[in-house]
């Protein structure tokens, strides 16, 4: 079926391409009507309607005007953000805190992959695996919950160092809980990934290696991080071209009064300058802007993914 | 028996330096998997210990301490229940109607032939690289008449993008000879869709339900900010008052006497509540582990 129908765009060529293109949409109308306009609807409403939504950082939105009444006010918005000493806190505290996560959390995953990989009983292995995963089914708020019963005045932690700081209220410590609660939920769930690349990782050549001598670090060397170079490279690359976009909820759900001087980040703020405050146009500029960091920085990791990989990108 | 005497055979001929490395490696993977354990056992142990014997010294093993007023307090409460009900319906829908609309754009886009493919892959690449935000969202919903109904939370990320790849990458690793075969025997596309093609993604169809099954039950924004009935909060809303906004249900510490009391009963609660709302996912995923694998490496090829 779908060689006639390749046949005939030949055979009609470049003056029938039009038609050639309709009598394929005629043969195979489910594949659009059905298959892919579900998607496509949603997509269009709920992703592209929004970006026409984008209009409103740029005017001083009235609710009852609308978006095309409503009084253009142009960069007035991105202007009194960038000129605000707030603009600079919540970048960096947005920044430092996924570069950290990254510094921190980006290395952890892998380690488990190898330490997972050197356990020689698959039950013991499958048995890890399961305490090693569990964390991922927990809720960021049960976590967070977690996180605050442990570090309160009185909690455990307070109990076991014998002091009774709370932890909750520092700005200082917000970072540190923030990523070491990532490494604990998300660690094992991310070495998923590089304990498959690395159970690709040949047998033969181990087994070549083992007898030739090698010891663990050179086994390492030569056959498991060959195996899954590729797939940390682009992990990481994936994983800086998200810098800009730290979860809200997590950061949300850590927060208390007295720890915002680090853990207001843009994306908290947007979520409070505009729902909370109803400031619309200001807050959609500020959130503007993050997106637009976010896709250059995506965009240039995409590139640098294409010349690495031989012109295929992520996308 | 004799596979465990073998690998510990194997384990005595490595060489010193070798075996002081897996030692130390056996170590730091031991110690992460205790850190792990260790706060949930004590959130377990925890939620049975009377509140103020709780605070004042504790964990302890006298027994006689020990209650479950906690979890007779939780489980007692509508909200809770509400909550439970409310995420169970949410995450059902949004689960059937996200994997039926993935699966069913996955299929188009992995052909090779369907005309049109550029066109689609452009329009749904672009959502992942830029979003109207927060408030054009909102605005949005509000304009729908979706505001305080579950629509909101269900429908406007019913079509993931990153999910649509990975499905797609799992179609195009099955065999054309199927296709080529079902064509042969005269089935057209639909049949060939319904009848040969999904019955054999049935790993990456659980991975996918999974995914957003797990992903939806554990998320709280679009919740908070769309709804604002109570008998709409889903699980996570209500769990959200409970142990990060210090507020629990009020019929769970209303019938307590001082304002001490009632701080260490709703510390209390919190240690049931966790206990109660993480269960059932805790207790499922095993089921799901054999999936785990086959899925992630689907999504790896892409990244």
């Amino acid at each position: 079926m779908s060689k006639t129908s390749t046949n005939a765009t030949k055979a009609a060529g470049g003056g029938g391409k039009l038609r050639a293109t309709l009598t394929y949409m005629k043969q195979h109308w489910q594949l659009y009507v059905l298959f892919i306009m579900p998607a496509f609807v949603l997509t269009i409403i709920f992703r592209y309607i929004p970006m026409g939504g984008v209009l409103i950082a740029f005017e001083e939105y009235n609710p009852i005007r609308g978006i095309f009444g409503s009084q253009w006010v142009g960069f007035e918005h991105f202007e009194r953000f960038l000129s605000s000493p707030d603009f600079m806190r919540y970048l960096m505290n947005t920044l430092k805190l996924s570069i950290y996560g990254l510094i921190w959390g980006f290395p952890a995953p892998i380690l488990l992959a190898f330490l997972l990989n050197r356990i020689l009983s698959t039950k013991t292995k499958q048995k890890l695996q399961l305490i090693l995963y569990m964390p991922n089914f927990i809720s960021v708020i049960v976590l967070c919950g977690i996180v605050r019963i442990l570090l309160s005045p009185t909690g455990l932690i307070n109990m076991v160092l014998g002091t009774n700081w709370n932890f909750m209220t520092m700005p200082e410590a917000f970072r540190t809980i923030y990523i070491a609660s990532g490494i604990w939920q998300g660690a094992g769930w991310a070495s998923i990934i590089y304990t498959a690349a690395l159970s690709n990782a040949s047998t033969d050549l181990k087994e070549a290696a083992v007898i030739d001598g090698a010891n663990i670090i050179q086994q390492i060397r030569a056959v498991e991080w060959p195996a899954i170079r590729d797939t940390v490279l682009i992990q990481f690359i994936m994983s800086v071209g998200n810098i800009m976009s730290v979860g809200f909820e997590k950061a949300y759900a850590l927060q208390t009064d007295l720890n915002l001087a680090s853990s207001e980040i843009i994306s908290t703020y947007v979520y409070k300058v505009g729902l909370l405050d109803g400031n619309y146009g200001f807050s959609t500029a500020v959130g503007l802007f993050n997106t637009v960091i976010n896709v250059i920085l995506l965009i240039t990791m995409n590139q640098i993914v294409k010349k690495m990989n031989d012109g295929k990108g992520m996308y | 028996m004799a596979q465990a005497k073998k690998k510990k055979g194997e384990f005595a001929k490595l060489p010193k330096e070798d075996k002081t490395i897996l030692i130390i490696g056996y170590i730091i993977l031991g110690l992460f998997c205790i850190a792990i354990i260790a706060p949930m056992i004590y959130i377990i142990l925890a939620s049975f210990i009377d509140p103020v014997t709780l605070q004042n010294q504790g964990l302890t093993f006298d027994f006689s301490k020990w209650t479950t007023t906690a979890y007779e307090r939780v489980l007692s409460n509508a909200q809770i229940w509400i909550g439970f009900k409310n995420a169970i319906l949410y995450s059902v829908l949004f689960t059937v109607i996200s994997v039926v609309v993935t699966l069913l754009a996955a299929y188009p886009m992995s052909r090779d032939d369907f005309k049109g493919k550029g066109f689609f892959n452009a329009i749904f690449m672009i959502t992942m690289f830029f979003g109207g935000g927060l408030i054009p969202t909102y605005l949005l919903i509000s304009r729908l008449g979706m505001l305080d109904t579950m629509w909101a939370v269900i429908i406007p990320g019913a079509f993931g993008v990153y999910n649509m790849i990975i499905v797609r990458t799992y179609y195009q690793g099955i065999p054309k000879d199927l296709q080529e075969a079902a064509e042969i025997d005269g089935a057209n596309e639909m049949v060939y869709f319904f009848r040969v093609l999904l019955p054999v993604c049935s790993p990456i169809i659980a991975t996918v339900a999974m995914w957003n099954f797990v992903g939806m039950w554990n998320s709280y924004f679009d919740a908070m900010i769309y709804l604002n009935s109570a008998s709409k909060q889903p699980l996570q809303l209500v769990l959200r008052s409970i142990l990060i906004q210090n507020q629990p249900e009020p019929g769970m510490v209303s019938d307590t006497q001082s304002t001490a009391e009632r701080a260490q009963m709703a510390e209390l609660l919190k240690y049931a509540t966790i206990i109660i709302s993480s269960l059932p996912l805790l207790v499922m995923y095993p089921f799901f582990q054999r999936y785990f694998d086959s899925g992630i490496m689907a999504g790896a090829v892409k990244g």
